[in-house]
């Protein structure tokens, strides 16, 4: 007996890709992607390459650059002056846009957002989450962040600044979260497993070691 | 960079300007008031970059705004800001 030989209600139909409408700008992105592959601008092979690139970044990179920044002062100072030859160090390669680090601290909780569009360092932590992306997280986070925030779960004291950097422009942002109290003594490797994505998006706090 | 117009520290207002086109200053942060904390670096001109025109490099700054300053009504405590990176010909001093 094959698995569907069985006679319970149908499975709900999973729509295809393709069963979604095909939009004037997909028409447009697709004939412009065509004709840079036919006029020899690049090649198929090198655009899957670049599209397998970018989809290869993750959180874990950011998570090994600030685990280094928690454990290393120096490294810390030359991040917070510049992301994008700091991780160098590391062997991870951010890309060309200039990355700005904004630190956490006892005073100060910073969160990103791009109310423009979705500006995010992609080429750090990888892709951004859907939410980054929508109208009600980039018109929300700008004029009530502290609401966003419990809505994720993390209540912040009163008595600190809530900082939110709108990436309007030529940079992209990422947060360097405080160190957890509790993980005295821990190596670099096991301080990455605390360091979440939504920790350097600034909406949440890294882990805690309990 | 010494032919910046504006310092750390210098208090600035954001032109209320709403010309058509591709521009990286959001409206709400148009007439605001802040504090310049910092200069990015000196970017080509996005609003003529967007239309392969010869764009000029233009400072891009990082200035704080109160948010009780950005909105009226906002309900968090004093102490909260915002940063937005604007460039530089859409700053003028705050006098």
């Amino acid at each position: 007996m094959s698995p569907h030989d069985h006679d319970h209600e149908p499975h709900p139909y999973q729509p295809d890709i393709e069963d979604a409408p095909f939009t004037e700008r997909m028409v447009m992105a697709q004939a412009v992607e065509e004709l840079l592959i036919e006029k020899g601008v690049f090649t198929a092979d090198q655009m899957r390459a670049q599209i397998e690139s970018v989809d290869s970044r993750t959180p874990a990179m950011g998570a090994q650059v600030i685990a280094r920044a928690w454990t290393d002062p120096e490294f810390k100072a030359r991040l917070l002056e510049d992301v994008n030859a700091a991780t160098e160090e590391l062997g991870i390669d951010a890309g060309h846009i200039p990355i700005r680090a904004v630190e956490n601290t006892e005073d100060v909780h910073n969160v990103i957002v791009c109310t423009l569009c979705s500006c995010y360092p992609r080429l750090l932590i990888g892709l951004p989450p859907d939410w980054y992306k929508s109208r009600a997280y980039r018109s929300r986070t700008i004029k009530e962040p502290r609401t966003v925030l419990s809505e994720f779960g993390t209540e912040l004291p009163e008595d600190i600044e809530v900082r939110v950097h709108d990436s309007t422009a030529d940079l992209r942002y990422m947060v360097l979260p405080r160190r957890p109290d509790g993980t005295d003594g821990w190596d670099e490797e096991a301080l990455q497993g605390l360091v979440t994505r939504d920790s350097m998006i600034g909406v949440s706090l890294p882990k805690s070691p309990d | 960079m010494s032919d910046l117009e504006f310092q750390n520290g210098d208090r600035v207002r954001v032109h209320t300007w709403y010309p058509p086109g591709h521009v990286r200053t959001p409206y709400f942060i148009r007439g605001c008031n802040g504090t310049v904390i910092g200069c990015a670096g000196v970017y080509e001109n996005p609003e003529k970059l967007a239309y392969g025109q010869d764009a000029e490099h233009r400072p891009l700054y990082r200035v704080q705004f109160k948010q009780a300053d950005v909105w009226q009504d906002y309900q968090g405590p004093e102490q909260d800001t915002l940063v937005v990176d604007i460039y530089e010909h859409w700053l003028e001093p705050d006098t």
